[in-house]
């Protein structure tokens, strides 16, 4: 295959945790060539010498050494994946450090991911397809200032965004549920359009994201159709103003909610959750119709209330709020259980999610979550990081399609 | 004749070892030339499959990383076929290693536990006392003879 894309996966027990066929598999899928940097037994010590760090595990200190050999040749690969098991503790320190050493040292994206004997294939695939843009697109994503007018559509599971930008500014947005997908998406350009005062005409180019991005994509005839892995990054870091250094991207979605490490607006790990409510945007959604109170009203009342106050018995999106009713019950204050709402959402993403992940400072909260002020508190409380809410925080995955895709305009 | 497993189970000078001295080596590469030519289509060119990683389960609780239930559910079949072990403790990864701490571990320990008659010697490190491992495995092999 003349373009395909040759990623150097270096990992230790992929094979004996039998994953190694379903990577293989999906890495052809994704028109990717996994090579494995050759290495000779006798040179691994060596190789752990110069890199600073002894492993207990042979097949630890092999990938320390396959990572070194990665430099001797570096025009051979496009990029590097980076597996271990997880929950090996070992592995996850040799990971992380052998992440940072290539980022220092070579130009190379790199992606990471913990394997486990069910390795989901829509994490494998994001995760390659994600390797595969950044290699690709490397040009494009080395953008970080938007030129000419722009318009970046983000469909989303829960709802459909829109913006309009124009030399470094965002000059419309539109914002509505995601009902039909490709309805949706239209009205949402509409709204942004007369937000912006503008014709679809003088728009420059178009690019489309989220789940519906292919459809809506052709429908529209957009320049450019990405995931949103790297555009979501490309979005909170620009919105933040974060595009050098290292971060980390919380986006707790209305119905899934993820967490990306960056290193120069560059995602090179993610979690993604969406097994549970309890864990979304849903949750705070049912508590504000619970307490008779808009959802954007439950952030200032939560930062009211004391979420000690309040004993949940369950994260649970069905139990945790028939703790809530029990309580409010018991003559418990609206704020109180706001408050203890939005500490719910933020541990049960801490516990579930984040500890997956190697947390970066700063924290960019993005997504509609993020204007929910109550949840940021608590995160805070939780995690002893600041975080960072950038402007038009519910609108990153479009605005990161907007700044991308300018390099179309001519 | 006793089967004699031999650790780092894929250690070829141990192997040569055991057979010269007339008994059967029970070695990693058996097991897993039998996973490379299985007809499997999970997961080549080493076909650990569920089934595996469930053997390991027996021993080990599902919080240990994936990679060390698929080793440990290897090897535990050779455990329970060894008569007799010869363990070199430390050994260089040149001379044979399972790539795992934990996995190597745990295996070391699973042979100890088992009760069959078993030799721990040291990885040697110069000549000298590579001869003294010799005579120390050729002794071990003999005295299983009466």
């Amino acid at each position: 295959m003349a373009n395909e894309t040759r990623i150097a996966q270096i990992s230790c027990g992929t094979e004996y945790s039998g994953v190694q066929g379903k990577l293989n598999e999906v890495a052809e899928r994704s028109g990717i060539k996994l090579v494995y940097p050759e290495v000779e037994l006798d040179n691994v010590a060596e190789a752990v010498r110069e890199f600073g760090y002894r492993a207990k595990s042979p097949g630890l200190n092999l990938m320390i050494a396959r990572a070194l050999s990665v430099l001797d040749d570096i025009s051979v690969v496009d990029g590097v994946l980076l597996l271990t098991c997880f929950k090996c503790a070992e592995g996850s320190i040799v990971k992380n450090e052998i992440r940072k050493f290539l980022q220092r040292e070579t130009d190379l994206p790199v992606i990471t991911y913990s394997t486990v004997d069910h390795v989901k294939e829509g994490g494998l695939m994001i995760r390659l397809e994600a390797l595969k843009t950044l290699v690709t697109r490397k040009t494009l994503l080395m953008r970080t200032k938007q030129e000419g007018i722009t318009m970046g559509v983000d469909s989303g599971s829960s709802t459909t965004k829109c913006v309009i930008m124009k030399e470094n500014e965002v000059i419309g947005t539109g914002w509505l549920p995601t009902t039909e997908v490709v309805g949706s998406a239209k009205k949402a350009i509409d709204l942004a359009l007369e937000d912006a005062g503008m014709k679809m005409s003088e728009i420059g180019a178009v690019a489309v994201t989220g789940y519906g991005r292919h459809v809506v994509g052709d429908e529209i005839g957009a320049d450019l159709v990405q995931e949103e892995l790297t555009v979501n990054s490309k979005g909170a870091a620009f919105l933040a103003d974060r595009q050098r250094g290292e971060a980390t991207v919380l986006d707790i979605g209305g119905m899934d909610n993820k967490a990306l490490t960056l290193n120069n607006a560059i995602p090179d790990d993610f979690t993604m959750g969406g097994v549970c409510a309890g864990a979304s945007g849903r949750f705070l959604e049912i508590t504000a119709r619970r307490l008779g109170v808009d959802i954007s009203e439950l952030g200032d009342l939560a930062l009211k209330g004391d979420a000690s106050k309040i004993v949940m018995d369950s994260y649970c999106s069905i139990f945790g709020i028939q703790s809530l009713v029990s309580a409010l019950g018991e003559g418990a204050s609206k704020e109180d259980v706001a408050a203890a709402a939005c500490r719910s959402v933020a541990e049960q993403v801490h516990e579930q999610q984040l500890q997956e992940v190697d947390l970066r400072e700063p924290i960019i909260e993005v997504g509609g979550t993020a204007l929910i002020e109550g949840l940021k508190v608590a995160f805070e409380d939780i995690l002893g990081f600041d975080i960072i809410i950038p402007p038009y925080p519910q609108f990153a995955g479009a605005v990161g399609g907007a700044l991308i895709v300018s390099a179309f305009v001519e | 004749m006793m089967k004699v497993l031999i650790y780092p189970p894929n250690s070829l000078i141990l192997a040569d070892l055991v057979e010269r001295m007339g008994h059967e080596a029970v070695v990693l590469m058996k097991q897993i030339a039998k996973k490379v030519r299985d007809p499997e289509l999970d997961s080549p060119p080493i076909n650990i499959v569920e089934e595996d990683l469930k053997r390991a389960l027996k021993y080990l609780s599902v919080e240990e990383p994936s990679g060390v239930r698929g080793r440990v559910g290897l090897m535990i079949p050779l455990v329970d076929e060894a008569e007799a072990a010869i363990i070199v403790e430390d050994a260089d990864p040149s001379f044979g290693c399972m790539a795992c701490a934990a996995a190597n571990d745990y295996i070391e320990y699973m042979i100890r536990s088992k009760g069959v008659p078993t030799l721990i010697v040291p990885y040697p490190y110069d000549e000298d006392a590579a001869k003294i491992l010799v005579q120390n495995v050729t002794d071990f092999l003999r005295s299983l003879e009466s």
